[in-house]
Order: structure tokens, then C-alpha cells, then sequence
């Protein structure tokens, strides 16, 4: 998995391209850990994501849960098999996906 | 028959995974079912390599079988772990607040929703979990 972030004053855009799975989670939660001190938005860009297993579903859950208490974190670009997983999961109605 | 047997180890999902793919696409599967597919993989290989050896290790055996008739495809996981039945475990509550939402049993619970079957024996010291999808 490919992790690409872009700091905008306290908004930070990370997109990711591959696969979010039980070996890569743990990379994307040591960058968010890094980076999301001071950070008050936060854009997970999934346009170039392929698939999400319940491993990535640990990481954006916490992610969602330190963001909730600031300026929160939307989910964006969500292919048709990563909208699935959020669906049957009930991560649909979690997380703010556009 | 188509097999491979590795070292039950979350290294080891990525083989695993290929291996499977490989035999998806000489079977002209569908993407979408093919990500689905590997999704299921790294849920059920994962959980072998976690929780059927430990603390110790040992082996999984992932088995491929395509039915063209009916264009279903069958993967069979094999460990020879603690037993473990997936089908016991209960649905996770997928509609409480995100906060007081547990984190475990997700994994087996999307398998089962995007695969069209999953079934589970205990045989000679042998977890063997099947699943099938149409592809």
C-alpha cells in the first residue's frame, strides 16, 4: 500500500493505493499516530484504494474516534467493493463517506 | 486439486493471497468477486496465523477448487490448531454508536456476508472451513 499525505494549516488529505489490509493497516496507523496531533480535519482519499479488510476497519475506527472530538474526518472516493465492506459492516453509518 | 501449504504467519497472507488469485484468473474471475475473494483470505488466513498456534506455530493449507459447471469457486483453509468454529461465533452488533462498538469478530462476520457459503468441520485434529462464491 502506497500512503500519500498533503498538509494543508491544520487539514491533512491522505490517500491511499492498494490494499488496506491485516499487513498494511498497522503502516496506516503509525502515520496517522505521527500525524494527527494539531491536525483538526481529516480526508482519507480512497480512490486508489482496491480493498479494505477488518484489520483497516480497526484503524479508521480509532481514526474516526480521536477526529469526532475535533473538526472529524470524512471518507472520500470509496470504490464499490470498500462501500460493501462499510455496508454490511454498519461502518456505513459511521463514518461520513462522500 | 490445487494446493499450497505455508507457515501459518500474517507475512504469509500476501502468498497465500496470490496463490489464489492466480488460480481466480484462470478461472476468468470477476474483479469485484476477486476482491471480495481476497478480502476473505486475508480475514480467515489472518485469523489462523493470530490464534491457531499460538503462542506456538504451525502450518495452514489453502485448497482451490472451481466448479465450471456452476462457475463457483471453493477455497478450504486447513489448520491443525485449536479447534475453532467460525459459524459459533455470535454477529457482531453492527448498529451501536461507533464509541462503544467492539472491535472483534468483524472479519468473520463480512466473510460470511460477502461469500455465498461458508461451512466448517473438525476432522482428524483438522480445523477445515470451506467458502464458495460464484465468480
Amino acid at each position: 500500500m502506497k500512503i500519500t499525505k498533503e498538509k494543508n494549516g491544520n487539514a491533512l488529505l491522505v490517500a491511499l493505493e492498494g490494499r488496506l489490509d491485516t499487513m498494511t493497516a498497522p503502516e496506516l496507523e503509525a502515520e496517522l499516530k505521527q500525524e494527527l496531533n494539531g491536525v483538526e480535519s481529516l480526508e482519507l482519499d480512497f480512490s486508489r484504494l482496491d480493498y479494505i479488510s477488518s484489520a483497516g476497519l480497526r484503524v479508521l475506527l480509532s481514526a474516526h474516534k480521536i477526529m469526532s472530538g475535533k473538526g472529524g474526518m470524512k471518507v472520500t472516493h470509496v470504490n464499490e467493493i470498500v462501500q460493501e465492506v462499510f455496508d454490511v459492516t454498519g461502518f456505513a453509518d459511521i463514518l461520513d463517506i462522500e | 486439486m490445487n494446493e499450497i501449504t505455508l507457515k501459518a504467519t500474517i507475512e504469509n497472507i500476501p502468498q497465500a493471497t496470490a496463490f489464489i488469485d492466480e488460480a481466480l484468473e484462470a478461472a476468468a474471475c470477476s474483479m469485484k468477486a476477486q476482491m471480495q475473494i481476497d478480502v476473505a483470505m486475508d480475514e480467515l488466513f489472518g485469523n489462523i496465523a493470530r490464534y491457531a498456534y499460538a503462542p506456538g506455530e504451525g502450518e495452514a493449507t489453502v485448497r482451490f477448487h472451481f466448479q465450471e459447471e456452476t462457475r463457483t469457486a471453493s477455497i478450504t483453509l486447513i489448520d491443525s490448531g485449536i479447534p475453532f468454529n467460525p459459524l459459533s461465533v455470535a454477529e457482531p452488533d453492527t448498529t451501536s454508536a461507533a464509541q462503544d462498538r467492539p472491535i472483534g469478530g468483524l472479519g468473520i462476520f463480512l466473510v460470511r456476508k460477502t461469500m455465498d457459503d461458508m461451512a466448517y468441520e473438525y476432522r482428524d485434529g483438522k480445523n477445515i472451513l470451506t467458502i464458495r462464491k460464484k465468480i
